[in-house]
């Protein structure tokens, strides 16, 4: 559905249309309450929704008839005893849902979730019932595992192979790049190549900070990361990654937002900001910035945002594509849409709360 | 039996919340019961590992409640209990 937009903001959820016209917004579900994630499982048509509430704890709920009628869903649970990485002092719980993703369509009752404090968490009967994947949790590799910005780590990206749904990519926040080809059974950390420059190595095995993964839906063996420490990509499912920061003084670098063309695996769409230490736009403008080379260069596309006295991030799930329409909310409640590919955005409303995801239904 | 009374702001998710009385000796018991009757309600309470909810804040009586990671805090048969939310947020 290229004409329909769930957009999660801190003040519920915005389902938006076009039918003819410009996007409109046709319905707001879960009003004042904070709005992680929402997308829809193209294998059931059913809507899923992570919710943050600051008093109740993060919640999911499922909608099977798009919108009209929602239903709680209890929320992945860590076993009693769990207690949090890198030092398993504190007693882990979900703390925030970061994520929900299918399975494959092999699968149609599977369902990944990823969680704060890093948990993943797999359903196979439709998300009546999560159990955390314990042997990523349990990786040796896991006191490498840290919060940045969060508390704790969490699970933020996670990719299913369209050739092989038991061929997983998981990125943990912070903690690195993990695999599985057994459909979760067994796990391999794949951070060759990407550099972390807070830890001690930053060429270290582990503690690398994706802050999303996506793989080219033409080519699933190539991985596109940004990074907290810039945009690498993989063209071999992440065994060796690279960097593609731009390298000629462009904004492309450090940055949340990340989407990639279905078509072309050379092309995707970032949106930088300054640094890990100064999160706000290159000089105060809004900029998305694109790749059509696979990260060789990157080109500034500027035409219709804002470019002066700027302080809009885009977070990692805010920015998405669906054909030659791009679309991404802001952390001051500003939703920009493109109708080509990104060479010309307009604003749709300056009106909302912090924008948390943006997907194409 | 012990009286336990709920913030108006957790109607929005269980309709159907009430007043109650519930027969109980600690805390934690008084959620494990609403929960029996309000599916769901004690996960918006508690957490996983059966603490308190960082912005969830229990009443026994006129004192908050000590015993926020296992809620054994005493309860007898005249005990007010009044589940609310902290003040938080913007």
């Amino acid at each position: 559905m290229h004409n329909k937009l769930l957009v999660g903001t801190r003040k519920g959820l915005l389902i938006m249309g076009r039918d003819g016209g410009d996007w409109q917004v046709e319905s707001a579900h879960f009003e004042a309450i904070p709005v992680v994630y929402a997308f829809r499982d193209p294998r059931t048509d059913t809507l899923w929704v992570s919710l943050d509430h600051g008093h109740w704890g993060g919640k999911l709920h499922r909608s099977r008839d798009l919108g009209a009628t929602w239903e709680e869903v209890e929320a992945p649970k860590y076993y009693e005893g769990a207690a949090c990485p890198p030092d398993f002092s504190i007693a882990a719980k979900t703390n925030y849902i970061w994520l929900i993703e299918p399975g494959g369509v092999d699968e149609p009752n599977r369902l990944y979730v990823g969680t704060d404090p890093g948990g993943l968490f797999v359903s196979d009967d439709g998300g009546d019932s999560f159990q955390l994947v314990e042997t990523l949790w349990h990786h040796p590799s896991n006191t490498h595992w840290f919060g940045a910005g969060r508390d704790h780590p969490g699970t933020v990206a996670i990719q299913v192979d369209p050739r092989n749904s038991r061929h997983l990519t998981i990125g943990i926040s912070v903690g690195g790049v993990y695999v599985s080809r057994d459909g979760g059974e067994s796990w391999a950390a794949r951070n060759r190549g990407l550099y972390a420059d807070y830890l001690p190595d930053p060429h270290h095995e582990h503690g690398h900070d994706p802050h999303i993964i996506l793989a080219s839906p033409s080519n699933p063996d190539v991985l596109w990361q940004q990074n907290h420490c810039g945009i690498f990509r993989s063209d071999d499912s992440g065994q060796q990654w690279r960097d593609i920061s731009d390298k000629n003084g462009g904004p492309a670098g450090f940055g949340f937002a990340l989407t990639v063309d279905d078509q072309d695996e050379r092309v995707a769409w970032v949106a930088p900001a300054v640094s890990a230490e100064y999160r706000v736009p290159v000089e105060r403008a809004l900029v998305i910035c694109r790749t059509e080379d696979g990260g060789e260069t990157w080109r500034d596309l500027r035409a219709g945002l804002p470019q002066q006295h700027c302080y809009d991030l885009v977070f990692r799930h805010a920015l998405d594509k669906a054909g030659d329409t791009l679309a991404f909310g802001t952390t001051a409640g500003n939703f920009y849409v493109s109708d080509d590919r990104g060479d010309n955005w307009r604003c749709l409303t300056n009106n909302l709360a912090v924008v948390y995801s943006v997907r194409f239904m | 039996m012990a009286q336990v009374k709920f913030t108006p702001n957790l109607k929005r998710f269980f309709p159907d919340l009430c007043p109650c009385e519930i027969e109980a000796a600690t805390v934690a018991e008084i959620v494990a019961a609403v929960d029996k009757r309000w599916r769901g309600l004690g996960d918006y309470i508690i957490d996983e590992q059966g603490a308190l909810r960082k912005h969830v804040n229990i009443f026994v009586g006129d004192e908050l409640l000590r015993d926020k990671q296992t809620l054994t805090d005493r309860v007898s048969a005249d005990t007010r209990i009044f589940i609310v939310q902290a003040l938080s947020g913007g």
